[in-house]
C-alpha cells in the first residue's frame, strides 16, 4: 500500500510542476499577480510530495518489502539497517529519486529565499525549474519507477546492495554530489529569466552568486567525497582515475568555478555580461551531460548503472531541448553591447578573464577525452578505444599550474588596474620565497627536486604567501573588519594550494610494492617495515572475510593492519578491503590480492605521503565557498529588496504598472 | 563583437549533436584509412620491457607475418581485447609484438603476469614516440605487417571476435598467400 502512495506523490509532484511552470512563466509573460501568487503554495506542495514519496521508498527498504522490485535488486535483509537506508540511493531508480527530491528542496529555497525579488523574475525562475522538474518527472515515472512491484512472484529475499557501496562513502557522496548538479539549475534558473525578462544588468548576478556558491561548495565536497571513496574502497589506492564518471562531475566543476568567478565580476564591474550568461548554462548544462553518461549506460565505469537505451535517448532529448532552447534564446537576447568599463593588464578583471580562459579551456580538454570514445565508437559501430591518464594528465597539469601563477598574483592586484610600485614590492619576497620552497622542501623530504613536484610545491607556497599577505594589510584596520566574503575567498583559494601540494607530493613521493609474501616474512617499504603474520577466517554481517594481519614498524611505533578479501554471501562477489593507517603527512595502505602456493600472498603495500591533503583541500574550499554566501552583504541584499514593513509578501511587478485586473 | 557571435555556442552543440547523431545512426563501420596501409613501418630503436637493457628495431620485426599492438595497463579496452589475442596466439601462433604505450614498465609486467602475455616481444614506448609516428589515436591500436615489414592492415579500437573474422583473418591470409 505504502509504495503505492509514493507512486501517487510523483503523479501529484509531477501536476504540482505543470502549475509551477504554467503559473510561473505565463504569470510573469502576462503580468497576473494571482498567477504569481500561487506559485508559493504550489512549491511547497511538490516538495510535500516528493519528500512523501522518498519517505515511501525508504519505509519499503526498511521494513525488507522485497515486493518493490528496486528493494528486491538492492538490498537483503542481512543488511545492516543504515546500509538499507542509503541503499535507496544505492542504484538509477532511487537515486533519482533523490535527484527529484533535491530538485524540489532547491525550488522550495529559491521561493523561500527569493521573496525580496521582484515577482515576475522569481516566477520566471521557479517557472523554469518547474519546466526541469516536469522533464525530471517524466524520465522517474515512465522510464525508471521506483516503486514497480514484483507481485505476485515476490522474491524470499532480496538480491543485495552491490558491496562496493556497503559503505560510509555511499551514504554521504551521492547526496553532496547532486546537491551541487542540481543546484547549478539554480544560476540557469536566474540566467534564462534573465534572458527571458530582457533584465541584462548585474542585478541577476547579484542575486544568483550566493547560489552559485552554495551549488560550488556542495559539488567540491561531492567530487572529494567520491575522490576519498574511491581511494579507500576501491582497494588500488588510487585517488583518481580520469574515468567518465568521475569526468562527468569534474566538467560541471570546472565550468561552475569559471562561473562564481566570473559573476563577481559581473556583479562588482558590470562586465562579462553575456560571457557570464553563456557560463550559467553550460555549467548546468554539464550537469544534465553527467546525467546523460552515467544514467544511458553509454559508458562502462564502476558507477555505471543497469543499460536503458530507452532512458538514454530520453536523456538526450531532454538535453537537446534545455540545452539548445537556452542556447537559442542566448543567441536571440543576450546583449552585444560592449561595456564602456576599461580595465588594464594587471588588473583583478584581467586576471580573472585569464581564470575563466584556463578553466574553459580545461573544461574543453576533459570533455574531449571523455567523448572521443564515445564518440569513436558511433562512428565505427561499436568498436572501443580508451583515453588514458597519460592525455589527460599531460594537458591538464600544465593548466593547472598556471591557473596557479595566475591565483598567487590574484589578491595584489586590483579592480581597473594595480599600482606598480606596489605589486612590484610585494613580488620582490614572494617570487624567492615560493622558488626556496619548491626546491628545498622536495629537497629535504626525497633528497631530490623532480621538477613537476617542485613547480607544484613552489605553486602552492606562492598562492599560500599572497593570500596571507593580503591578509596581513586588509586585517590593519582590524581583523573584524574582515568582511566574510573576503575570508571565503582567500579560505576556498588556501584550499586549492593544499590540493596541489597533496597532489604534487602524492604523485612523486609515493611508494609502492607488490610482492609475494610467506607468513613470518618481513619486507621493507620506504622508511616502514612490514612483516606479515598469515591470513585467518572471519565472519562478517553478510560476508565471509580472509583477513590477513600485518605488523608495521614505523620508527619506534608499531601497530597492526588487517586487509580484507571479502566474500558476499547473496551475490557471491569478491571484493578487496584496504587497510588503511591514515595519517596528516603519510597513509600507510595495505591490500590483500591473491593466495599464492604455500599460504603465500601476493600483498600490495603502498606508502603515500600527504595524500589526505588532496581531500583536506576540497573540504576547505567548499567551506571557503560556504562561508563567503553568509556574508552580512547578502543579508543586507534581502532586506534592502525586501517588501515594504507592514505589507505582505505580495507579489511585485517590476517595470510597467499592472494592468487595473481584479484580484 | 556582432549580433551572429551571439549563435556560436548553440552553433557548436548543434554541431556536437549533428556529428553524434551521424555517428549513432551510422551502422557501417567508417574505418579512418590510415596514411601509413602500404607504407613500412617506421624505423625505431627501444628497450624491450622485460629486458630494458635490450634495445628492439625495426629488423625485429622481419622474417615473418607479424601483429603490432599497442596496449597500455590505464587502458580498459585493452584488457577487454586481451583474450582474443591470447586465442588468436594458441589457435594461429600468429607472431603478436606488443607496444607498451605511455605507460609505467613494472606496472606493465604485473598487468601481463596477471592477465597472462600473448606477445612475443614487448617493445616499451613510455613517452609514446613511436605511437607518434604510428599515428596512434587511443589505445590498443594494432597493425598487420607482412614478411617484409609493410603494413598491410590498420585497427584502430579492440581486436574482438568479430573483426578476427571479417577484416583480421583475411588480411592474414592474404599476406599468407602473397
Amino acid at each position: 500500500m505504502i509504495p503505492e502512495l509514493g507512486q501517487v506523490s510523483l503523479a501529484l509532484a509531477f501536476c504540482l510542476a505543470l502549475g509551477i511552470t504554467f503559473f510561473g512563466l505565463a504569470g510573469a509573460a502576462l503580468r497576473r499577480p494571482v498567477w504569481l501568487g500561487a506559485l508559493n503554495s504550489l512549491v511547497i506542495g511538490q516538495f510535500v510530495f516528493m519528500a512523501l514519496a522518498f519517505l515511501a521508498l525508504t519505509q519499503a527498504f526498511l521494513t525488507d518489502d522485497f515486493s518493490v522490485a528496486y528493494v528486491a535488486n538492492n538490498s537483503n535483509s542481512l543488511l545492516p539497517w543504515y546500509y538499507k537506508f542509503s541503499a535507496v540511493w544505492g542504484a538509477h531508480e532511487g537515486s533519482f529519486l533523490l535527484w527529484v527530491l533535491i530538485m524540489a528542496g532547491w525550488t522550495l529555497a529559491v521561493a523561500v529565499r527569493g521573496r525580496h525579488l521582484p515577482g515576475d523574475f522569481l516566477g520566471r525562475v521557479l517557472g523554469v525549474m518547474g519546466l526541469l522538474n516536469i522533464g525530471f518527472l517524466a524520465f522517474l515515472i515512465w522510464t525508471s519507477n521506483p516503486f514497480e512491484r514484483l507481485v505476485p512472484m515476490t522474491p524470499a529475499d532480496g538480491a543485495d546492495l552491490n558491496p562496493l557501496l556497503q559503505d560510509f562513502g555511499l551514504i554521504v557522496h551521492p547526496p553532496m554530489l547532486y546537491m551541487g548538479y542540481v543546484g547549478f539549475s539554480v544560476a540557469f534558473a536566474f540566467a534564462v529569466a534573465a534572458l527571458l525578462s530582457g533584465r541584462l544588468d548585474a542585478t541577476w548576478a547579484r542575486w544568483s552568486r550566493p547560489w552559485s556558491n552554495v551549488a560550488w561548495a556542495f559539488l567540491t565536497l561531492g567530487i572529494g567525497l567520491g575522490s576519498w571513496w574511491a581511494y579507500y574502497e576501491l582497494g588500488w589506492g588510487g585517488w583518481w582515475f580520469w574515468d567518465p564518471v568521475e569526468n562527468a562531475s569534474f566538467m560541471p566543476w570546472l565550468a561552475g568555478t569559471a562561473l562564481i568567478h566570473s559573476l563577481a565580476v559581473t556583479e562588482k564591474r558590470g562586465t562579462f555580461k553575456s560571457w557570464t550568461l553563456l557560463l550559467a548554462i553550460t555549467t548546468f548544462s554539464l550537469s544534465l551531460l553527467g546525467a546523460f553518461i552515467v544514467r544511458s549506460g553509454v559508458l562502462t565505469s564502476v558507477h555505471a548503472f543497469a543499460v536503458d537505451p530507452t532512458r538514454g535517448l530520453f536523456i538526450l532529448a531532454f538535453l537537446v531541448l534545455v540545452v539548445g532552447g537556452s542556447l537559442l534564446l542566448y543567441g536571440l537576447r543576450a546583449t552585444t553591447m560592449r561595456s564602456r568599463v576599461g580595465y588594464t593588464l594587471f588588473s583583478r578583471e584581467a586576471f580573472l578573464l585569464v581564470n575563466n580562459i584556463l578553466l574553459v579551456v580545461a573544461m574543453a580538454v576533459v570533455l574531449l577525452g571523455t567523448l572521443y570514445p564515445l564518440a569513436y565508437e558511433a562512428a565505427t559501430g561499436g568498436d572501443k578505444v580508451s583515453i588514458g591518464p597519460p592525455y589527460f594528465n599531460r594537458l591538464f597539469v600544465p593548466l593547472m599550474l598556471l591557473l596557479s601563477v595566475a591565483l598567487g598574483l590574484a589578491p595584489l592586484v586590483q579592480w581597473k588596474r594595480t599600482r606598480s610600485d606596489r605589486l612590484r614590492r610585494d613580488l620582490r619576497w614572494m617570487v624567492p620565497g615560493a622558488l626556496a620552497a619548491g626546491v628545498g622542501v622536495p629537497l629535504v623530504v626525497s633528497g631530490a627536486v623532480p621538477w613537476q613536484a617542485a613547480a607544484a610545491f613552489g605553486l602552492a607556497v606562492w598562492v599560500l604567501l599572497a593570500h596571507a599577505a593580503d591578509l596581513v594589510r586588509r586585517a590593519r584596520p582590524g581583523l573584524r573588519r574582515v568582511p566574510l566574503a573576503y575570508w571565503g575567498m582567500s579560505l576556498a583559494h588556501v584550499g586549492f594550494a593544499v590540493t596541489l601540494i597533496g597532489v604534487s607530493m602524492t604523485s612523486v613521493l609515493s611508494v609502492e610494492e607488490d610482492l609475494r609474501m610467506s607468513p613470518g616474512q618481513t619486507s621493507e617499504l620506504g622508511y616502514l617495515s612490514v612483516r606479515f603474520d598469515g591470513v585467518s577466517n572471519r565472519q562478517g554481517p553478510n560476508f565471509v572475510a580472509q583477513r590477513g594481519d600485518f605488523l608495521i614498524t614505523e620508527g619506534n611505533r608499531q601497530y597492526r593492519l588487517y586487509p580484507e578479501k571479502r566474500r558476499y554471501l547473496a551475490r557471491g562477489n569478491v571484493m578487496t578491503e584496504a587497510a588503511i593507517s591514515p595519517g596528516l603527512m603519510r597513509d600507510v595502505y595495505m591490500s590483500l590480492g591473491e593466495p599464492l602456493d604455500n599460504g603465500d600472498w601476493a600483498v600490495r603495500m603502498q606508502l603515500k605521503p600527504y595524500v589526505r591533503w588532496i581531500w583536506l583541500g576540497s573540504l576547505i574550499m567548499a567551506l571557503g565557498g560556504a562561508l563567503a554566501v553568509l556574508d552580512a552583504r547578502y543579508r543586507r541584499l534581502r532586506q534592502r529588496f525586501a517588501a515594504p514593513a507592514g505589507a505582505a509578501p505580495a507579489p511585485e511587478l517590476s517595470g510597467t504598472p499592472l494592468p487595473g485586473e481584479a484580484r | 563583437m556582432s549580433r551572429a557571435s551571439l549563435f556560436i555556442p548553440i552553433s557548436v552543440f548543434a554541431l556536437i549533436i549533428g556529428v553524434g547523431w551521424i555517428g549513432f545512426s551510422l551502422n557501417d563501420p567508417h574505418e579512418l584509412p590510415s596514411a601509413l596501409l602500404g607504407k613500412p613501418f617506421p624505423d625505431f630503436e627501444a628497450p624491450r620491457l622485460h629486458e630494458p637493457d635490450q634495445r628492439v628495431s625495426r629488423d625485429d620485426l622481419l622474417g615473418e607475418p607479424v601483429l603490432v599492438n599497442v596496449w597500455a595497463t590505464w587502458c580498459p579496452t585493452c584488457a577487454a581485447e586481451h583474450d582474443e589475442l591470447l586465442r588468436i596466439r594458441d589457435e594461429t601462433g600468429l607472431r603478436i609484438v606488443g607496444v607498451n604505450y605511455k605507460d609505467d614498465a613494472a606496472k606493465a609486467r604485473r598487468w601481463l603476469e596477471a592477465y597472462g602475455n600473448p606477445y612475443d616481444l614487448i617493445i616499451q614506448d613510455p613517452d609514446g614516440s613511436l605511437g607518434v609516428e604510428l599515428g596512434v589515436y587511443g589505445a590498443p591500436e594494432s597493425f598487420l605487417l607482412d614478411r617484409a615489414g609493410t603494413i598491410v592492415y590498420k585497427r584502430v579500437g579492440d581486436i574482438n571476435p568479430r573483426i578476427w573474422r571479417d577484416e583480421l583473418r583475411p588480411a592474414l591470409m592474404q599476406v599468407m598467400d602473397g
